[in-house]
């Protein structure tokens, strides 16, 4: 029959249109792995090679001078104390709300996601001023909290919903109270949740680039303010840029490729129905 | 003290996070909208002058700017997110089959989108750029004439769509394919035991029953596109001569370039109202189609 021949194109026409997309959305992370390890003549030849003398020069160019070591170090501290912190206040909040259905409160942690993000920047940074807080630790683990926090509470909300009530009842009948049950009997089942909510947050705190370009200074400065501070140069050192480029991404996507599972489910939440 | 914790239990356990929001959240709106209806350049000697709505009538009068950056907004927008829905759509099709290696592509789709953005906007600027750049190479290739990119007026927001595009398309498709593997058999059994065309059955089952899905996942992304920052601000700064400057832009840019935070803070209350009235109304459409 006609049909099945026609599946078999289709199917044929599937798999070329996939790898079409596929090609397209990794190029640019091919291209930016390959730059790095250029000269900046091999950046410069036209047509752009495939074939050249790998160079490992731009990555040592980026550690010239040790700023950049402490610039990964800040990174990693303001977004393990602001997912950290999220943790701490973001898991009980989501877990109030949804034993206790409060979903207006829920509905007023999500307006954050609405908010354009410099609406708080402005008092923010005349708050931070004054107390003497730009360019500290604390002032950038407060503003990323701001995304990080609301985020911890929409991923957590429908996985505390799902735990049967039925198990922390019978952990209050044999006398633990709310705060005991929630810390040994509903923490620890709900493992997978907190995994997506920490590496999300984390993700999003590592990549923050609005909050951190106002609120840090010199002390305090994070990957993705010192990579911008790189095209300041009159000539721009591709290569090098590259090079950074990988540097900062490079964590952020094997995260990501070990984790993947727990970040579609995470991204994807609350947008699709269970 | 435990008996009182039992009974007000729910306020316990949101207690900080309701702290943290009303002094980190709350405050700082009202403040920004009491700035809002103040002249002033954060000086320590001079406090904020009340203006009343000076600052929004100006804005919303005479501010050309302003409006520009209103239309870029909406232009850029717009045009990320038909691309992003239609080409989002495309690939969860394609990614809803089966075929070896299934899982690592879905994971490698997942990148674009936890790729920190402002070390793609680096990438981007090499590939934008004009004489050294893989773009304008492609193009010869295919014996186009070569473009300015982001160097242009005319062709920087588009392009710079054209990178919004690439990093968000993978995150609708895995929207949309969580929604397609979620719809139920019946329907396609039936469709094939008519012998429906894979078109009639795409557009007749699969479309209209995806469309919930397909509404959030617009709702979502259009927040978020309306406030495109970080690619933006890393790649053009809102130039060449204002072409890319969005509402975002040009608040960040009043705000901490100029110090008029009066003027910054009654935008950034309009903007408020912009996204919202978004929200609302895309809530609105997603109704009136379900009904």
């Amino acid at each position: 029959m006609n049909n099945r021949k026609e599946n078999r194109y289709y199917q044929i026409g599937a798999f070329v249109l996939l790898a079409i997309f596929f090609v397209v959305f990794m190029f640019p992370f091919a291209w930016m792995i390959i730059s790095s390890f250029k000269t900046q003549v091999d950046i410069m030849a036209m047509p752009p090679t495939w074939i050249f003398t790998p160079t490992f020069k731009n990555y040592t160019h980026v550690f010239e001078g040790q700023e950049f070591g402490w610039y990964i170090v800040n990174s990693f501290v303001v977004a393990t104390l602001a997912t950290l912190a999220s943790l701490v206040l973001g898991l009980p909040a989501a877990y109030g709300i949804a034993r206790s259905r409060m979903h207006s409160l829920g509905f007023t942690i999500l307006v954050a996601r609405i908010i354009p993000g410099i609406t708080f920047l402005i008092p923010w940074f005349i708050l931070f001023s004054k107390l003497g807080w730009i360019d500290t630790i604390q002032a950038l683990v407060l503003a990323h909290m701001l995304v990080t926090m609301p985020f911890v509470v929409w991923v957590m909300i429908p996985f505390f919903e799902a735990i049967p009530s039925e198990l922390v009842e019978a952990a209050r009948v044999d006398g633990c109270t709310e705060q005991f049950a929630f810390m040994r009997v509903v923490l620890p089942i709900s493992g997978p949740g907190i995994i997506t909510a920490s590496i999300l947050a984390f993700i999003f705190s590592w990549n923050n680039f609005m909050f951190s370009v106002i609120l840090t200074g010199a002390h305090t400065k994070t990957l993705p303010v010192a990579i911008f501070g790189f095209l300041s140069y009159s000539e721009v050192n591709w290569g090098g840029l590259m090079a950074a480029a990988v540097l900062i991404t490079l964590p952020v996507l094997i995260l990501a490729l070990f984790t993947q599972r727990y970040i579609i489910r995470g991204l994807t939440a609350g947008a699709v129905k269970g | 003290m435990s008996q009182w914790v039992e009974r007000h239990l729910k306020w316990v356990f949101t207690m900080p996070a309701v702290i943290f929001i009303v002094v980190m959240m709350a405050f700082p709106i009202m403040y920004t909208g009491y700035i809002s209806l103040t002249e002033w350049s954060m000086s320590a000697v001079e406090p904020p002058k009340w203006v009343g709505l000076a600052n929004y009538a100006k804005l919303l009068g005479s501010d050309v700017r302003f409006w520009k950056a209103v239309l870029r907004t909406f232009y850029f927008t717009g045009l990320a997110l038909i691309f992003e829905t239609l080409i989002g759509l495309a690939l969860a099709m394609l990614l809803n089959r089966d075929f070896p290696g299934k899982n690592l592509v879905k994971t490698l789709f997942l990148l674009p989108m936890v790729a920190t953005p402002v070390a793609i906007g680096m990438v981007w600027l090499l590939m934008f750029e004009p004489t050294i750049g893989y773009l304008n190479y492609l193009l010869g290739v295919l014996h186009l004439p070569a473009q300015s990119w982001i160097g242009a007026q005319s062709t920087a927001l588009p392009s710079l769509a054209l990178v919004d595009i690439w990093q968000w398309t993978p995150m609708m498709s895995l929207i949309m394919l969580a929604g397609l593997v979620s719809l139920p058999n019946d329907p396609y059994e039936a469709a094939e035991v008519d012998g429906a065309t894979a078109w009639q059955t795409f557009r007749h089952i699969t479309l209209p029953m995806l469309r919930p899905t397909i509404g959030v996942a617009v709702m979502l992304r259009s927040i978020d596109a309306l406030k495109t920052f970080d690619i933006i601000y890393s790649m053009t700064q809102g130039g060449p001569n204002y072409s890319t400057e969005t509402l975002n832009i040009y608040g960040y840019t009043l705000g901490f370039q100029y110090f008029s935070l009066g003027s910054a803070s009654s935008l950034l209350v309009i903007f408020f109202a912009i996204v919202m009235g978004v929200v609302i109304f895309i809530n609105w459409a997603r109704r009136g189609v379900t009904a």
